[in-house]
């Protein structure tokens, strides 16, 4: 190996192939990109109240307790399905009324249960909240997760 | 130490340290919120804990980073570094920003996509320490003498700086917001991070062995080219369920499971460098940390990570405590580990004497290794029942962590030695004992210190 592999071939096969990568990469980013805004995502208009309600979510920084697709903490339920376990994924009203129902009894002060903070979200915000819920809920994951538990 | 400038990496270390306190501080009470789940709940929720906890890691890695290469940088480039004002302008940029971060978060003040929560102004300050280190960093390096070890090192410093612009980009659809979010966070830790990782483990097993430099930087070569070809493509691992095509389970699956050998190699190279290496340095502490931090990130990234990478087993794995398990052990080989090492390297250099607490220090290793490795175990057992109990049989999420209780209990007694570990290590390297100062012996004569 010696003989043939001198550092400046190594070096050589180091950025040339890193190169190599990267673009295909990027191509393969490119594609996936357009699949996510024309196919996987598409099942639900991405409207402005979905956007906000992704805000809302971002602002209390759910994601450090709960999973969303399998991502974050892992402290609490995950919430990417969430809707679909609550059965209102098609109808947004129930979807609203059992989210807020939800937040609104939390924290539980059960002792010896993981507790939920107490948000302070307008209905307008709140209503969001479950339409982003849906939206992330009818996103094509492939399959995944394996059953409604989440 | 041979050049005055090097003593900037001091009061990078320092802050890394008080951050790395804070960040196993953050630690140990989340970990107890999981045995005890109404403790805090109402004053510092488990949230507000858990973004000190992996905000405060990351500083600090990436300040021993930057301290590791105003340490090295004169060495290698045989010159002083370019402006040692500047690097003290970057370090209370980093460090106003990040306790400015950690401030707003016991507020309610942050962003809320996972690791990237810092206020705006924040990420603006990172942006602008990362730009003054690249310049003052380029500029030394140019102007001096080229090693393979500046140059991959500069390479991983340069690239993960421009990832960094992703964390500025949050695409209002969910799915887009995470494949750019991993364009971060999987390309900073299993891309770039491993090249910094690998230059600085060079360096050290250079300084430490004193084996050929042309052997050790072709290693180097080797090492970085394996890690890229696996990480950049391996980045589909983390696409396999958030709504990207289904051609990722088969490009993730195959490439991250290559992503092991840049790790089996490190190890590989850690002890066959030190084998083959004819220098009896005294600085044992420094030793064991390097060799422990490649041989941890070979089981913590590589096997724990091959692990769960198969999208197969990924389908019923992903997002449970096995991801918990696997993130600590690597991220404490491969990162924390190696700055450690580090640390204890250049301390008694800066410090200006021979190397001192080397008991005490290879003691925390032990300690904070045991516990990383227990933790670790637990969780898998934990993770492992969850897959069954939530992912199989389809059992909910919250009677399934009830059955998991004595796997958090375990879990908070394993973080309790790794926090243990973490003051002793830090009183090791700040506290000169008398009786633990080693003068050196009459071995070989390090070149260059």
């Amino acid at each position: 190996m010696s003989e043939f592999l001198t550092k400046s071939r190594a070096r050589n096969i180091f950025y040339g192939g890193s190169l190599f990568f990267v673009v295909i990469f990027v191509v393969l980013t490119i594609q996936s990109h357009r699949y996510v805004v024309t196919t996987s995502t598409a099942g639900m208009p991405l409207t402005e109240e979905v956007a906000l309600g992704k805000h809302v979510w971002e602002r209390h920084s759910c994601i450090n307790c709960h999973t969303l697709h399998g991502e974050g903490a892992y402290f609490a339920p995950e919430v990417g399905n969430v809707m679909t376990r609550w059965g209102v994924l098609d109808d947004p009203e129930a979807a609203f009324e059992v989210l807020k129902g939800w937040m609104e009894a939390q924290p539980s002060g059960v002792e010896g249960r993981r507790q939920m903070p107490r948000f302070e979200i307008t209905d307008k915000e709140m209503r969001a909240l479950s339409e982003f819920l849906r939206w992330a809920d009818q996103t094509d994951t492939q399959g995944w997760p394996p059953n409604d538990a989440g | 130490m041979k050049y005055a400038s090097q003593k900037v990496a001091y009061a990078y270390f320092l802050c890394a340290m008080a951050l790395f306190g804070i960040q196993v501080a953050g630690g140990l009470l989340a970990g107890w919120i999981y045995v005890s789940p109404n403790f805090l709940s109402e004053l510092l929720p488990f949230n507000i804990i858990r973004m000190i906890h992996t905000n405060a890691l990351i500083v600090w890695l990436l300040l021993g980073f930057f301290g590791a290469a105003y340490f090295l940088i004169p060495e290698e480039s045989e010159r002083e570094i370019y402006s040692v004002k500047l690097a003290y302008i970057q370090l209370i940029l980093l460090m106003v920003g990040t306790l400015g971060a950690v401030g707003s978060y016991l507020v309610g003040i942050h962003g809320g996509r996972e690791f990237l929560e810092q206020p705006l102004w924040v990420k603006f300050g990172i942006l602008v320490a990362a730009l003054i280190f690249l310049f003052n960093i380029s500029m030394t390096v140019l102007a001096g003498r080229k090693t393979a070890i500046t140059n991959v090192l500069l390479m991983g410093l340069w690239l993960l700086s421009l990832l960094w612009v992703f964390a500025f980009i949050n695409p209002d659809n969910l799915s887009l917001d995470k494949m750019y979010w991993w364009f971060v966070v999987h390309l900073w830790v299993e891309a770039t991070w491993e090249l910094v990782m690998a230059s600085i483990l060079a360096f050290l097993l250079l300084k430490l062995t004193g084996v050929d430099r042309e052997v050790v930087e072709k290693w180097l070569y080797v090492i970085v080219a394996t890690a890229l070809f696996s990480g950049i493509l391996g980045t589909g691992h983390h696409f396999y369920w958030i709504g990207l095509p289904g051609y990722w389970q088969w490009v993730g699956s195959i490439f991250s499971t290559f992503e092991v050998i840049p790790f089996f190699l490190m190890m590989s190279f850690a002890f066959v460098m030190v084998w083959k290496g004819r220098r009896n340095h005294p600085n044992k502490a420094a030793l064991l940390w390097s060799l422990g931090s490649s041989t941890v990130a070979f089981f913590g990234a590589g096997v724990w990570g091959f692990l769960h990478t198969l999208h197969g087993v990924n389908f019923y794995s992903h997002g449970t405590q096995i991801t918990a398990a696997h993130g600590h052990l690597s991220f404490y080989g491969a990162y924390v580990a190696l700055n450690l090492a580090m640390f204890s390297y250049a301390f008694p250099m800066l410090r200006g004497r021979a190397p001192y607490n080397q008991v005490l220090n290879m003691a925390s290793f032990w300690l904070m290794t045991g516990g990383m490795a227990f933790m670790t175990f637990v969780l898998t057992f934990a993770g492992t029942i969850q897959t069954h109990l939530q992912r199989v049989v389809g059992d909910y999420y919250m009677d399934v962590q009830d059955a998991l209780t004595l796997f958090y209990v375990m879990r908070f007694g394993a973080g309790f030695a790794v926090v243990l570990g973490a003051l002793v290590f830090i009183y090791a390297m700040l506290v000169v004992r008398k009786s633990e100062v080693i003068t050196p012996g009459d071995a070989t004569q390090v070149a260059g210190e």
